[in-house]
């Protein structure tokens, strides 16, 4: 968790980056090619990985942040514990190592003409991990569940999108009235409050995990301990010691069992980035959940082939506080500050990570959807800084009388640096007297949520699903994230619309008409949008980078390295061994590695 | 020494035990609560619904007194309530877990200070003013003036990363994963329990009784060791009841660099997240631990000093 590294961290974390720069590249840490390669890929008939290429012992590590807080499915809210429920459960849905969604637990499903209506068809010889049969009663009992007032699940905000699903969290409905009814063992039907075109994404959310009920009654609030738990998805846990690790194996039961290839894999929560770093560098994890922000170049010139950075679901920009001086019913000044800052800076120096400029809300990449794009963006820096200085001065702000503003952030090294640029930025082009306020997280999110004491402040999304009607909500009239104070009544009507549309196309045309409104009333200071950053072995394959960053395990598994080789002699298409192979290490992509679900025909 | 004087010490400071604590628990139950936010709050804030079913889940719902008579009647049944950050685990659990691996390193560390510490402290002062003592003190000075979250990085990077001996850092149990730890959180101890053994030991050493010692002949080590030992580790002693409780307690920095799984982060982490139960239950336990170590170095001082007679006190 950033915000909660101490400074002294992060500097010991330069310090460190400066060591190791230092004196000792070339021999350990230098030079690529010292390191041991993996073999090359080759692919069998069937498009499996062959078995003379694959390492002895498939057992993966995986650096995973900080603790998971719960194996609930339920009741998990943060990204930790949903990486490992994704290796544990498996929902109606499944997700592709590309993130698209596929088939899961149901086979196939019919969606009704007006879009609210869904009918799941199951797999008829699903087991759960204990063998019990799996049926489409485990999946009413669970849904059911997750929206439950006693279960008080955070999450069951995913299911809103369900018929009744407000009024049963509210204590308003009994949990029976819920929209979703069995239809018989392998069938069932989910009816919706208005048509939601990612509810079928929606449904790979831990929230839409099914929990086995006999094993919920027998051990309660400990059923999700190892040895207690039973689950549904490929992998079952084993060993659970709390911030030390957490061991899954696989799951002999699953439906693709023998597809599996990783026999075992080990989540690390490492909460320290740099620390996480030296552990993939001493051989102990696959695969990182992070690098530390302020080692890029280092570790670009030091681990080239690990270092994979790709799009995310996410945006970061400042926010205006509309509902108070100097921002309220000022237009002209909140654009002459979006216009004053040098996006390309921002990403290039100070984010440094290949994130990208951003001149609007919703980032790149969701679901085929192309975001607004505004007049300024083809601009030169200099013609945007031209115009803010006139909208600065037209104003009623000079250079005897500028503006004075305080941007807010929560403490974390990359906020303060990024608040740090933009006022330099608006003091050289506009002359603004720029304070930086940096609070403690909640003292930050309260003051937010006030909107008493905020002006510019620090803010950002990332979606927890593939859809950007996740980003628009926020700026709806009163939305508890709304922490902007905006209002516009055709911003609202057109998210009504997008509400009940059901031609995808014109839905992307609604969603791309209330972005421009709402960028027209230059609601926010866009600033970049996110990348995931990690090193991850090169031994390491199967996995593909998408803007979810949703990456389970059952789709991995792990080469030889070319010292262990056996000589290669029957495989289809042996290559000689020698050196790095450019088509292996040259770059981070995996190239036509698909681990296909073998009964798919939706 | 009067043995009924020291049970009847012991049981006094015993007894003292229970109003400091309770003192302890109303603080720190209303100071948590004072602190803006609540556990509950995110960045994606929650719908009302939800969040009245989590509120009334946790009793957050009731009024502030009503929570402090319910805490507290836990309390007295031995239970801390479950985490609201980690929900599988109840705080109980928690540090029933976290305890003995900060402990371990904690005591590890403790006990390599004393002996180091003491041992190079005593030669320094032995051999004043010569390069040994300036050496052994001008390391202290290092120790103390380098902070561990140096210190740990560079000696993962060099001992775990590029010479290999050593995990980089992860806990099982095993002293291969303790020694980096361990060294990291002795040093700058090492270091201060070094100059304060130093300046004493001078002290004492001038002091008219070892003068004595010397006049009728003892050899040397003996007047080091019987006479002039004892009083000169006191100061020791008396740094060591606090600096062991914060030590075995365990240390935020060096947990979240080695990634071990200590009680320390629970406290940080607990109060940063607003888990009012589990900075709770951390603060009482912190509280229990010290108040016994500083019991344990009473009784430790009245052992090692004679001018201290608890028969005299009562």
């Amino acid at each position: 968790m950033n915000r909660t590294l101490p400074i002294g961290i992060l500097m010991a974390c330069s310090l460190l980056a400066l060591t190791a720069c230092g004196e000792r590249e070339g021999d350990f840490g230098g030079s690529a090619e010292r390191r041991p390669q993996p073999v090359q890929l080759v692919l069998t008939e069937e498009g499996r990985p062959a078995p003379s290429v694959l390492a002895d012992e498939q057992v993966v590590f995986r650096g995973n942040g900080e603790e998971p807080e719960t194996l609930d499915p339920h009741l998990a809210i943060g990204v930790p514990s949903s990486h490992i429920l994704r290796d544990l459960f498996e929902g109606l849905t499944s997700e592709s190592p590309e993130g698209d969604v596929i088939p899961g637990a149901a086979l196939r499903w019919n969606i009704s003409r007006d879009a609210r209506t869904y009918t799941f068809y199951l797999r008829r010889d699903l087991t759960w991990s204990n063998g019990d049969p799996l049926t489409a009663e485990d999946f009413v009992f669970s849904l059911r569940r997750a929206a439950n007032p006693a279960t008080a699940a955070n999450s069951a905000r995913m299911l809103l999108p369900v018929l009744n699903a407000r009024e049963v969290l509210a204590g308003e409905l009994p949990v029976e009235e819920l929209g979703i009814s069995l239809l018989d063992e392998f069938t069932l039907q989910i009816t919706l409050t208005g048509p939601t075109p990612y509810f079928l994404g929606l449904l790979t959310h831990p929230i839409a995990y099914p929990v086995n009920r006999k094993n919920l009654e027998q051990f309660g609030d400990q059923f999700s301990r190892p040895g207690n738990l039973v689950s549904n998805g490929a992998y079952v846990l084993t060993k659970w010691v709390p911030r030390v690790e957490i061991v899954l194996e696989r799951n002999p039961a699953f439906r693709e069992a023998d597809d599996t290839l990783v026999e075992r894999v080990h989540y690390l929560p490492i909460e320290d980035h740099s620390s996480e770093v030296q552990a993939f560098r001493s051989g102990e994890i696959d695969w990182t959940n992070q690098v530390p922000n302020n080692q890029f170049k280092w570790l670009q010139k030091n681990y080239p082939d690990e270092l994979v950075v790709s799009p995310w679901m996410g945006s970061y920009f400042f926010g205006f506080n509309l509902t108070r001086e100097p921002f309220v019913d000022n237009p002209s000044l909140r654009m002459a500050l979006i216009l004053a800052v040098d996006r390309q800076i921002l990403a290039e120096k100070v984010a440094q990570f290949g994130e990208q400029p951003s001149y609007a809300l919703v980032p790149p990449g969701i679901d085929g959807y192309v975001p607004f794009s505004p007049e300024y963006a083809d601009w030169s820096q200099a013609e945007r800084d031209h115009e803010a200085q006139r909208l600065y001065e037209q104003a009623g702000y000079s250079e005897e009388r500028p503006l004075r503003v305080e941007i807010r952030y929560n403490t974390s090294e990359n906020h303060k640096k990024m608040a740090l640029a933009v006022a330099s930025m608006w003091k050289q082009v506009l002359g603004v007297n720029t304070t930086l306020v940096n609070e403690e997280f909640r003292v930050f999110l309260q003051n937010r949520a006030q909107k008493v004491l905020t002006q510019v402040f620090r803010a950002g999304w990332i979606s927890e699903y593939n859809d950007p009607y996740s980003f628009l909500e926020l700026f709806r009239s009163g939305h508890g994230s709304n922490d902007y104070g905006y209002s516009n009544s055709t911003f609202d009507a057109l998210l009504d619309q997008v509400g009940t549309e059901r031609v995808r196309a014109r839905r992307e045309r609604l969603m791309f008409e209330a972005e421009r409104v709402l960028m027209s009333d230059h609601a926010i200071i866009p600033l970049y949008t996110y990348v995931t950053k990690r090193l991850v072995s090169p031994q390491l394959r199967g996995w593909q980078n998408n803007v979810m960053d949703h990456h389970q395990t059952r789709h991995m598994f792990k080469l030889r390295w070319q010292s262990d080789a056996p000589a290669a002699t029957e495989n289809p298409g042996p290559e000689p061994q020698t050196g790095p192979d450019p088509a292996v290490s040259g770059d981070t992509e995996v190239e036509t590695v698909t681990t296909e679900p073998a009964g798919q025909d939706a | 020494m009067n043995q009924e004087g020291i049970l009847r010490h012991a049981a006094t400071r015993f007894l003292g035990l229970i109003p400091t604590l309770l003192v302890l628990i109303t603080i720190a139950f209303f100071l948590i609560r004072v602190a803006p936010g609540g556990p509950f709050d995110s960045e994606k804030v929650l719908p009302p619904e939800i969040r009245t079913n989590l509120d009334a889940k946790y009793h957050l719902d009731e009024p502030l007194l009503m929570q402090y008579f319910r805490y507290l009647g836990q309390i007295v049944s031995g239970d801390f309530g479950p985490s609201f950050q980690y929900k599988d685990w109840s705080v109980n659990e928690l540090i029933r877990r976290g305890f003995p691996v900060s402990g371990t390193i904690g005591g590890l560390a403790m006990l390599l200070a004393f002996v180091i510490g003491t041992l190079t402290g005593i030669a320094a002062a032995l051999r004043q003013n010569t390069m040994l003592d300036y050496g052994v003190m001008g390391v202290a000075m290092l120790g103390i003036s380098i902070p561990t979250f140096v210190v740990a990085p560079l000696l993962i990077l060099g001992v775990g990363v590029y010479a290999g001996w050593l995990p980089a850092g992860g806990w099982d149990w095993s002293w291969q994963r303790m020694v980096l730890p361990v060294v990291t959180l002795a040093l700058p101890v090492i270091a201060y329990i070094a100059r304060l053994t130093r300046g004493s030991m001078i002290e004492v050493l001038h002091s008219n009784y070892i003068r004595t010692a010397r006049a009728k002949g003892l050899p040397e080590y003996l007047v080091i060791w019987r006479h002039a030992f004892k009083p000169a580790i006191l100061p020791v002693i008396s740094y060591m009841g606090p600096a062991t409780a914060a030590l075995i307690t365990g240390s935020v920095v060096i947990e979240r660099i080695y990634s071990i799984p200590g009680l320390g982060s629970y406290f940080v982490q607990g109060a940063l997240n607003r888990d009012y139960t589990l900075v709770m239950g951390v603060v009482v336990f912190y509280g229990v631990v010290i108040t016994v170590l500083n019991f344990i170095v009473d009784l430790l001082y009245a052992w090692l000093n004679p001018r201290i007679r608890y028969d005299e006190l009562q």
